[in-house]
């Protein structure tokens, strides 16, 4: 069994791998279906252990050492446990089929076999990542997901916007990592250990403070990588990727690593609800905001990233206030709904050459239908709609946080929910009802090729059934007496009539939102008014926000480094020329000794041997060479100073 | 002072090396600084074959010898080349023969 | 006694015909005194019983080497005056002094600290040539063969430096062509 999971692990590494060597060259079908192909090996694989998970085993193992000096021992260490398999299927469902429609969607692209490996490679990290079994392996893949998400946001690197999108989303990345090391660093310091037994056989007994200051850091560390304010503006920003990445990075996985971290490290969480409550808050505070900034957003993927940034939010709530199962199931749905949201975008921007600004779309249904019924149906699940899955993540993180009392938090990702089904038939409708806009501007649509379609299936399916389907399944299995390792609360609203309340009203809530969404944007009429009022402007330019960062941070670190670079000019290499000029300005004197005059040579030479005599002389017989000096030269001195005296009288 | 002790031909091997360095350093001519050479190889010789003798050691004898024999053979060669040089240029002066300036 | 006076005397002599041949502006004088020196160097070997070194000295120095000499001079005016441009005498005094002085200390420090120690001793009654025969020919073998081949290099360099052209060889050639060439020399 321990080789599924060593195939699971490695196949899109050697996936990677051989697409990498057809980087140079020009597209080669070979190297798309071959990732994908080693990418559908992972998954079988994943699944063959997900059948030996829910029968009771989990798998430990330990491929080699990494570091063993002193007492600090890390091996290349990996489990396999419910949570980890949960993880595992995630990913390896949606980068399969993100691949396969990748095939289609880089069809005409240059870079065709660069894609591939890089995107296979950022699989291989992320595999890493939910499959280590101590916080520096974990540590490894993080670091992996960033360095892949940096190269496939800025794949198209000639566009200016691209390559800065990369770095802000990757420096951004890095600030939040060094909170994620000074995290492991407390936790090791205090634990002498960073495998996860270790520090969950510690946790116990270990110094309250110690355990608040090492998650809230690591805390932190996952809000760079799930881009929680204010480390968030590079999601939006990380859209100038193709859309397989932002399907594949940006919503299912790497996104999801913050989370997985917290819902990872839940003995530490338990411990410290303060920390937790905190993260709650600020994942309320991010729905909200990142809804409200989807509003008004023109641009088609920017819309859905934000819905991303909202959905992270909900996870955190949930991981926050200790409902790990829940937030890991909310993961999991929102993975496989919002990846076909991202890649019915895909399809749409392919058949636009492009354009993004769904008020220059409408009506493509006619042109699009199974895009159309896709995205729609994606969209009603991400709204929460019964039965499809995100009613049964979504609303269960509303009961969570009604349950424990948090009615502030319970209010506000209620009214998210609205928000949230609002912008998200905001768009289908703006694409896919209406007139035809699109004919205005001189586009010909067409529907995507058969095959990609067929791909973005397996996901269209699971985004309507995993919510009923599975959450039985799912539940005993990670937080059940065999191979559960999350806290296994049950939230009920005790009194039914409540609970019947809550839910039909928050359905209805929703569907209200649809129909206002319907009305307003069926003619998608312009309100000039609205658009120039303060709050669009507001919500339209992300609360200022980026410009804010630009102006505290960029620019005058800018000008540190400008500084910086006239220091190293003046004093690094004036030093190194200077050392330079020394050895030159001594070689102009000395050129002279070379006149080619064979007397002077000679002279030089009984110079030379006058000197390296006196250096043996006195290293070899300096002792003996003193003898001789008292025996013979000493009275000879004597009777020359006596005689100089004798005369002077 | 009596006795002619190792000292005295040591000092005397110091003298006539001491001319011959002399004579190198001096001479601006090609063929009397061969001259000077032969007389520095000499010196050496003699400060050789006192001490073999002052020690019952032959081996400053055998060095003597082969110095005797290199010399010979340095004379044979370095007369050659004076001769082909005078022949191309005219001119045995070192201060002329600055071809290897730099 | 007697070795008391002809050490000083040979020294005497062999220091002063040294100097003439650095010191004077004669080419001639200085080739003269060149071969009186290198003679009287000779009665130093004899006076330390290494007879062999002596005959050797005579026949290569005094001999062969001052043969070559005389020959080079050939080339030259030797009436003339040797004009030499002037150089600075402190320097070249000062650098021979010291060298020399150093050199001696070298040699004399562990003669005086008395730890030498006979590699190839002298046996008393042998004759000098005798002995010497029996050390070069066993343990001073290998370099004796290397000097052989380097004296036959020194040989065939001169040829080679001195002879004219010598592109076509005179044994393959008929009577008669030999004839042809001598005239086109001579014409």
């Amino acid at each position: 069994m321990e080789m599924f999971l060593y195939i699971a692990l490695f196949a899109p590494l050697v996936g990677s791998l051989t697409a990498g060597l057809f980087g140079a060259s020009k597209k080669t079908l070979f190297a798309g279906v071959f990732a994908s192909g080693m990418l559908f090996a992972s998954f079988i694989s994943s699944l063959l252990l997900l059948i030996q998970v829910l029968q009771g085993n989990t798998y430990h193992v330990e491929m080699m050492t990494w570091i063993a000096t002193g007492d600090f021992y890390v091996p290349f260490g990996f489990v396999v446990n419910s949570v980890t398999i949960t993880m595992m299927m995630v990913v390896t469902t949606v980068s399969t089929v993100v691949h396969v429609y990748a095939i289609g969607y880089m069809d005409h692209d240059k870079a065709f076999n660069r894609f591939f490996a890089y995107l296979s490679a950022f699989v291989f990290s992320m595999m890493i990542l939910v499959m280590s079994d101590n916080l520096l392996g974990l540590f490894i893949g993080w670091e992996g997901v960033g360095v892949c998400s940096w190269l496939l946001i800025g794949f198209w690197y000639h566009k200016e916007s691209a390559t800065w999108a990369a770095n802000e989303a990757f420096i951004m990345n890095r600030i939040a990592d060094l909170a994620m090391l000074v995290g492991i660093f407390t936790l090791y310091w205090n634990m002498g250990t960073i495998s996860y037994d270790g520090i969950f056989a510690q946790v116990a007994i270990a110094d309250h403070d110690m355990l608040v200051v090492a998650a809230g850091f690591l805390f932190v560390g996952a809000m760079g990588k799930s881009a929680q304010f204010p480390l968030h503006t590079w999601l939006a920003d990380a859209m100038e990727g193709p859309t397989p990445v932002s399907a594949l990075i940006h919503a299912a996985t790497m996104v999801t690593a913050g989370v997985y971290l917290v819902v990872r490290m839940n003995p530490l969480y338990d411990l410290v609800p303060e920390v937790g409550y905190i993260i709650a808050s600020l994942g309320a505070f991010v729905a909200m905001f990142a809804a409200s900034m989807a509003l008004v957003n023109r641009d088609m993927k920017r819309i859905i990233a934000y819905s991303t940034l909202s959905q992270l939010g909900y996870m955190f709530v949930a991981a926050g206030l200790g409902a790990y199962w829940v937030a890991l199931f909310h993961l999991m749905a929102h993975a496989f709904f919002k990846a076909l949201l991202f890649l019915g975008a895909g399809n749409v921007m392919h058949a636009m050459s492009d354009e993004l600004d769904p008020f220059k779309m409408g009506g493509l249904q006619k042109v699009m239908p199974y895009t159309f019924w896709m995205m729609t149906l994606a969209s009603i699940a991400l709204a929460g709609l019964f039965p499809f899955a995100g009613f049964f993540s979504k609303d269960l993180i509303l009961e969570v946080a009604f349950v424990e009392h948090h009615y502030i938090l319970y209010t506000v990702l209620l009214i998210t929910a609205g928000l949230t089904a609002f912008y998200s038939f905001r768009l289908a409708f703006l694409i896919f009802l209406g007139e035809e806009r699109y004919k205005l501007f001189g586009f010909h649509p067409h529907e995507a090729y058969k095959y990609m379609i067929v791909a973005m299936s397996p996901l269209l399916i699971l985004a309507i059934i995993a919510g009923f389907l599975f959450k039985g399944t799912y539940y005993e299995m990670v937080t059940g007496a065999i191979t559960g390792i999350l806290p296994s609360l049950e939230y009920h609203v005790h009194n039914h009539t409540v609970y019947w309340i809550m839910t039909i009203g928050t359905q209805l809530f929703v569907i209200a939102a649809i129909v206002y969404a319907y009305k307003k944007y069926i003619d998608a009429k312009i309100d000039k008014k609205v658009e120039e009022g303060f709050f669009y402007q507001l919500l339209f330019n992300q609360y200022y926000i980026p410009k804010i960062y630009d102006e505290v941070f960029s620019k005058p670190y800018a000008e540190l480094s400008k500084m910086c670079w006239k220091l190293d000019n003046a004093v690094v290499d004036a030093t190194v020329d200077g050392i330079a000029g020394v050895f030159y300005g001594t070689a102009k004197k000395t050129h002279t000794m070379q006149d080619g005059n064979l007397s002077s040579m000679l002279k030089w030479m009984v110079a030379g041997l006058v000197t390296m005599l006196i250096f043996a002389a006195l290293v070899v017989s300096g002792d003996t060479i003193y003898v001789i000096l008292q025996t013979y030269v000493a009275p000879v001195l004597e009777a020359v100073v006596g005689m100089i005296k004798s005369i002077g009288h | 002072m009596m006795e002619i002790t190792l000292t005295h031909y040591l000092v005397l091997s110091t003298v006539l090396f001491m001319i011959g360095l002399i004579g190198v350093m001096r001479r601006k001519n090609l063929l009397m600084l061969f001259f000077a050479t032969e007389i520095l190889l000499n010196s050496v010789n003699i400060a050789l074959v006192a001490i073999s003798h002052f020690y019952g050691d032959f081996t400053g004898q055998m060095f003597a010898f082969f110095i005797i024999a290199i010399a010979a053979s340095e004379v044979a060669v370095g007369l050659g080349l004076l001769v082909l040089w005078f022949k191309r240029f005219n001119t045995i002066d070192l201060d002329n023969m600055t071809q290897m300036k730099g | 006694m007697f070795e008391f006076l002809a050490f000083y005397l040979f020294a005497f002599l062999t220091i002063a015909m040294f100097y003439i041949t650095v010191t004077t502006s004669h080419s001639l004088y200085a080739l003269t005194a060149l071969a009186a020196g290198m003679i009287f160097i000779s009665a130093f070997y004899f006076m330390l019983n290494a007879d062999f070194m002596g005959v050797v000295q005579l026949i290569v120095y005094a001999g062969a080497v001052m043969a070559l000499y005389s020959f080079g001079m050939m080339f030259f005016d030797t009436t003339r005056e040797l004009h030499e441009k002037k150089t600075s005498s402190v320097v070249v005094f000062t650098l021979a002094i010291m060298a020399t002085l150093i050199t001696v200390a070298m040699i004399a420090a562990p003669v005086i600290g008395g730890n030498i120690e006979a590699y190839n001793p002298i046996i008393e009654g042998v004759g000098n040539s005798q002995q010497i025969g029996l050390v070069l020919f066993t343990k001073y073998l290998v370099p004796f063969e290397v000097a052989a081949v380097m004296l036959l290099v020194a040989m065939i360099a001169g040829i080679v430096m001195a002879g004219k052209k010598m592109d076509d060889s005179y044994s393959e050639l008929s009577e008669e062509e030999i004839d042809a060439k001598e005239a086109e020399v001579v014409a």
